[in-house]
């Protein structure tokens, strides 16, 4: 007698999203299964890797990565260098230095960041605040604006500033609003809810459920997004269907794992190794619990959290 | 599937003789099937009976003890496909691989590489649990046996990846005690195997070429009497392995098919083929996705560091919060003299914030509080995050004879204790630090 499964395909479906245009563009979600369940059912959209880079530009990267870098001179430089890494499907930029309490770069210093790197690549872009939610209104605004035509996708709107940049990107601009909670189902539903009553098209949001490095709280992330796709494909809750972008490299390069340096730790082995393998584990982790894609920072972690994805579709 | 208290009371003497404890045979019943207590505590119901309820209320996935003392592991005996739904009750174990086609160095190499990873995070041992042991017939069956001998001898649990039947008595004589997994039941062998598994007591790991092939050799050892199995997950491509594991588990689980419900074996050192990277995600991919096994080829720090720390996060119950020990944690080469900072003893609390202090670079010492592994605001809003609480915490550990300096940051959210702690612990200067633990890091170097 063989092995007889019954199929787990559902009756609703994750939206699917596209960000960027012409013929780099990518499409998230669409599919009618739990994350890689090929079995059930073909998943046509594989879920996508980002590289993310920061206005910082060399200077704030790890010392692990900027050798991938060398020779750029500028955050330019960097991004045209960014997208033709291998593996690589869409770029992020980060605008770090906005931040008040950080270097409180000006908005119009940023947002000509912003035009040079549009204009650099031709991959689709993700442009990620400072996580200063007042700055990020203003600075979100001005990039939706920036990026007229583009279809980019803008991390982030949060329940503090949805209005203005849910106003700005979703229904001025029509980019694909980035909608952030932290690691609550309740919450990522409501700001669904929200945006979409202000007049924002559900087709596109995508959400930012809210993200951990592997060991600290990790059941949190992993917990709410198995119960977002539960309630979105089981439940058919059309304000949970929008797709998940998780940013990886933001938390993980940040954890004593991948920063104590081996002087300090000898027994743990080389600092660089350890920080691609925070990142690829965690990386590895949010996608088979739901993850339409991911945005990582190191190359080698980009290819091979590509690798994977090609391999488990 | 689950028995209803009712069925249960059908079954049962009805003689409402409390000897099991419960007024009546209905309420025992009703306890019975609510897994509260066991079948066993009624010294009246009768082996058909029991039987037939066995059966019936059999959990899903099987529990198979490997190892022995300290080194004893039940995998499986889950019962939910996510942990939201209840708990995931048996923890991924990680095994190193070896083989007898390797040379002395290198296997010399490995043994000497196994045990360097060993750690506490959080009141848990990190380690390598398990060493797979692989056997290569051209080299021949005496030298498995003394690799196994080898092997045994750093006390872990073994898995004798072996598919003739012969070898592996030679190999269990010299290991059985210890309890080893006897990896190596195929369509072609599986008789024999059983022979060889069953008189040795050990749990059989059963493979095959496909799903359908894996099944049907399970349900083939089932009719012989054995059930202490587990199941190899598909080796020949990535996607086949997540499919056996993934499957295989939702299949016992959500449709109470039995032949399914056995603990899994996933070797991603095969899938991975030598690329150390991809190595890396699948143990992940299969820590999440349902292997009882993760077989790798080596475990660096690198690899373990957020491997461990994520299975520590998954297999908690989501009922009871992580709780890190009360006590002073000096951080950044912090002593007697340095500044105080205390929180709740939440596990995530303490990592958020211990994470950020380190980052500062400054001297301080961390006092961590009793609160009932619950965050800042919930505890304090239960009381336990008090001024009281603090003060009393403060005697009992005798703070006051172990530092030197007195001054003293409590987290933003409870700012309000501010006059109550001056009050109750003077001589102190209470700062309110903070709400967010990502702003410690400006505000200990604004003070400096």
């Amino acid at each position: 007698m063989p092995f007889t499964a019954k199929s787990g395909k559902f009756n609703a479906s994750i939206n699917t999203l596209t960000i960027g245009t012409g013929d780099k563009a990518i499409t998230l979600g669409g599919e009618n299964v739990l994350p890689f369940y090929t079995f059930d059912a073909p998943i046509e959209n594989a879920p996508k890797v980002g590289i993310e880079i920061t206005d910082g530009g060399l200077a704030a990267e790890p010392e692990c990565v900027q050798k991938y870098y060398e020779g750029c001179e500028t955050v330019v430089d960097m991004a045209k260098k960014a997208a033709s890494m291998e593996g690589v499907d869409f770029l992020s930029l980060r605008l770090e230095g906005g931040d008040p309490n950080g270097l409180n770069k000006s908005t119009e210093e940023l947002i000509a960041l912003v035009k040079e790197v549009a204009e650099a690549v031709d991959l689709p872009l993700t442009v990620c605040g400072c996580k200063n939610v007042e700055k990020d209104a203003e600075l979100l605004t001005k990039v939706a604006e920036a990026l007229d035509g583009k279809n980019a996708l803008l991390l982030a709107a949060k329940e503090e500033n949805y209005k203005t940049v849910g106003a700005a990107a979703g229904l001025a601009y029509k980019q694909v609003v980035g909608a952030e909670s932290s690691v609550d189902i309740n919450l990522a539903k409501q700001l669904n809810v929200l945006l979409t009553q202000l007049g924002v098209n559900a087709q596109s949001i995508a959400m930012n459920i809210g993200s951990a490095s592997a060991g600290y709280g990790f059941e949190y992330v992993i917990s709410t997004m198995d119960r977002v796709k539960a309630a979105a494909l089981s439940q058919g809750d059309a304000t949970l269907q929008m797709p998940i972008v998780t940013p990886v490299a933001s938390e993980v390069w940040g954890v004593k794992e991948s920063m104590a340096s081996e002087a300090d730790m000898p027994e743990w082995g080389p600092v660089e190794e350890r920080g691609i393998d925070m990142e690829i584990e965690t990386a590895a982790a949010v996608l088979v619990s739901g993850s339409n894609a991911v945005i990582l920072k190191h190359p080698v972690a980009v290819a091979t959290i590509s690798k994977l994805i090609k391999e488990l579709v | 599937m689950a028995l209803k208290g009712l069925d249960i009371f059908k079954l049962s003497p009805k003689k409402n003789c409390k000897e099991c404890g419960s007024p009546t045979c209905m309420a025992f019943s009703m306890k019975v099937a609510q897994g509260a207590v066991s079948i066993d505590a009624c010294p009246y119901f009768s082996e058909d009976a029991k039987a037939a309820m066995s059966e019936a209320t059999a959990p899903p996935m099987k529990t198979v003890k490997v190892g022995t003392g300290e080194n004893e592991y039940s995998l499986g005996g889950e019962t939910v496909l996510f942990r939201h739904e209840k708990t995931f009750v048996s923890k991924t174990r990680y095994a190193v691989s070896l083989c007898s086609c390797m040379d002395d160095a290198a296997v010399d190499a490995k043994l000497a590489e196994i045990p360097k990873v060993d750690y506490d995070r959080i009141g848990e041992r990190m380690f390598v649990e398990m060493i797979y042991v692989n056997y290569d017939a051209a080299s021949g069956a005496d030298k498995y046996v003394e690799l196994v001998k080898k092997a045994a001898a750093l006390n872990r649990v073994l898995i004798l990846n072996v598919e003739d039947p012969e070898v592996a008595k030679a190999a269990l004589e010299v290991c059985k005690d210890s309890k080893p997994v006897l990896n190596g039941a195929t369509p072609a062998n599986y008789e024999a195997m059983n022979g060889v598994a069953s008189a040795a007591g050990v749990a059989l790991g059963v493979k095959g070429a496909n799903d359908d092939e894996l099944f049907d050799t399970v349900a083939a050892l089932e009719k012989l009497g054995n059930k202490n199995l587990l199941i190899n997950a598909n080796t020949s491509s990535i996607k086949a392995a997540y499919a056996t594991a993934v499957q295989f588990r939702k299949a016992a689980i959500k449709d109470g098919n039995r032949t399914c419900g056995y603990p899994s074996i996933v070797n991603v050192a095969e899938l991975a083929k030598g690329d150390a990277h991809l190595q890396a995600a699948l143990a992940s991919v299969f820590t999440m996705k349902y292997g009882s096994i993760v077989v790798m080829d080596q475990m660096t720090y690198a690899e373990a560091l957020p491997l461990y720390g994520m299975r520590q996060n998954i297999f908690t119950d989501p009922q009871k919060p992580m709780k890190v020990e009360p006590g002073i944690y000096p951080i950044n080469g912090a002593d007697e003299n340095s500044i105080c900072l205390t929180t709740v003893d939440f596990a995530l609390t303490y990592f958020v914030v211990s994470g950020e202090l380190e980052r500062s670079g400054v001297p301080c010492n961390l006092i961590i509080n009793d609160a009932g592994g619950l965050s800042v605001l919930t505890s304090w809003a239960a009381g336990k995050f008090s001024s009281s609480s603090i003060a009393k915490f403060f005697q009992e550990q005798d703070i006051e004879g172990k530092i030197k300096c007195r001054k003293l940051c409590i987290p933003g959210k409870v700012a309000v204790l501010k006059g109550e702690l001056e009050a109750k612990l003077p001589g102190w200067e209470i700062i309110v630090a903070p709400r967010e633990a990502v702003q410690l890091v400006k505000f200990l170097k604004d003070m400096q």
